[in-house]
């Protein structure tokens, strides 16, 4: 069997709409990620220590468990709680709560990365403790964590065909659907797998820049 | 609940599966990553676009998608591949590419100094690899690859939408036969997060005993940045 070029024309736009699907969800998880990454690492924080360790094992529960059962989880059982959510909504949500727990641990570790000295100058200078954290930890900790940050965005765009496993049709389930059709699989799957595989190579390129940019030695 | 419990062997039974998956996924992996990420390091510009070329080629394509290609596609053009050959596979390939990231940048962060001092020994490069350089960068791969390991076994859950029995497609299929959507799924979360303790509690085992090999003191405390980074599954390499 060889490839049919016309095959190939015919089953573009329902890829492009899948790709639609896979790009939104991938960005408004990215945003949840961000956002709760950030509670989860401040909740960690707090003066009470048995309060940081169970929110810590909340997180690692939640990063050392697949997504594809945390997606059925609030695509399945959420609605037996009377919650009830569109299938692509579930997705975004079960994504961005998921990879939270990620950025969460490179917020963290970005602002353990920030020298010793730094805290110290701060507080010979007498400086307020918000003052402390805005002005000097913060700004020196976003900088190592951007290149991560934009990691674990490729990983998320990697992960969102999972989205299929609760029935979204996002790029790879809408090349599921349109080779299942006319059982010419040969031709959806490999152009998936290409998209797949040029965004990656073109976002590991800015990454590297980014890499590069943002070196703090 | 107590339908779920009594469905147990029948959940232990698809865990079992993913355990070899697991296992057999982390083997070709952790074999191809020390080979691309070897060559990956070597001065010949052949050998190194070979690497950069797996690399790039395999991490840029989501395991599942790969999967259901070797499942959906290849027999199209003649190649036909059993469910489980075809997960382990891709699973591989797909880790492989992290992991000879990993090698890589391990490899290059080993101090200079040690390389020069190989070549003024006059050691062969086969020698300076397998005696100098390589014993030092595991050290510096196991935390990432504790980590690699971890997202493959998590990434094995997949391996149910192309119709192997593991623990997700067990607990569907419980899901369908008891209607007890919540109990099932909580179960198998935490049977997920038990594996994903114990590997991780291997993994911290053998990092204490290639830190003792190296007379070197262990790590304590969480990781740094720079682990975190590494074991990031996006598309970033190390050092």
């Amino acid at each position: 069997m060889s490839w049919d070029w016309n095959y190939t024309g015919e089953i573009l736009p329902d890829l492009l709409s899948g790709l639609r699907i896979t790009i939104a969800a991938t960005l408004l998880g990215y945003v949840i990620a961000l956002v709760l990454g950030l509670v989860w690492t401040l909740l960690q924080r707090t003066p009470s220590r048995a309060f940081n360790l169970a929110v810590h094992w909340v997180a690692e529960f939640i990063r050392s468990t697949p997504l594809l059962v945390q997606l059925a989880f609030v695509f399945f059982v959420l609605p037996g709680w009377g919650l009830t959510l569109s299938a692509l909504t579930a997705g975004i949500i079960g994504l961005g709560v998921h990879y939270s727990t990620y950025t969460a641990e490179v917020y963290r570790a970005g602002i353990a990365d920030v020298p010793r000295g730094q805290w110290e100058a701060a507080t010979a200078l007498n400086l307020p403790r918000r003052r402390v954290w805005r002005s000097v930890i913060l700004p020196q900790a976003f900088r190592r964590v951007i290149p991560t940050l934009g990691n674990y965005l490729i990983a998320m765009f990697k992960d969102s065909p999972l989205l299929m496993g609760i029935t979204v049709v996002e790029l790879l389930n809408s090349a599921y659907q349109a080779g299942a059709k006319s059982l010419q699989l040969l031709e959806p799957l490999t152009v998936v797998a290409a998209l797949f595989i040029i965004v990656s190579v073109v976002s590991s390129l800015i990454i590297r820049r980014l890499e590069r940019r943002y070196a703090t030695n | 609940m107590s339908d779920v419990l009594d469905s147990f062997p029948l959940l232990l039974r698809g865990s079992w599966i993913t355990l070899q998956l697991t296992v057999y996924s982390a083997v070709l992996a952790l074999a191809l990553s020390l080979l691309f990420g070897v060559l990956g390091t070597t001065r010949g510009l052949a050998p190194r676009a070979v690497s950069r070329f797996y690399v790039e080629f395999f991490r840029g394509a989501p395991a599942l998608v790969l999967m259901f290609w070797f499942f959906y596609s290849l027999p199209l053009i003649g190649l036909r591949f059993t469910p489980m050959f075809a997960a382990v596979l891709a699973l591989g390939l797909n880790y492989g590419a992290y992991g000879a990231e990993v090698v890589r940048g391990s490899i290059n962060a080993v101090p200079k100094a040690q390389y020069e001092a190989a070549v003024a020994l006059n050691l062969t490069p086969a020698q300076r690899m397998r005696r100098v350089l390589l014993p030092q960068a595991v050290a510096l791969m196991l935390p990432p690859f504790g980590n690699l390991l971890i997202e493959l076994m998590k990434a094995t859950a997949v391996v149910s939408l192309v119709t192997i029995a593991d623990l997700m497609f067990r607990a569907q299929q419980l899901r369908a036969a008891t209607g007890e959507t919540a109990a099932v799924f909580a179960t198998i979360l935490v049977m997920y997060f038990v594996i994903a303790q114990l590997l991780q509690l291997l993994v911290r085992y053998l990092e204490r005993r290639t830190d003792r090999m190296l007379g070197r003191r262990p790590r304590k405390g969480q990781p740094e940045l720079r682990t975190v980074a590494a074991g990031a599954p996006g598309v970033g390499g190390v050092g």
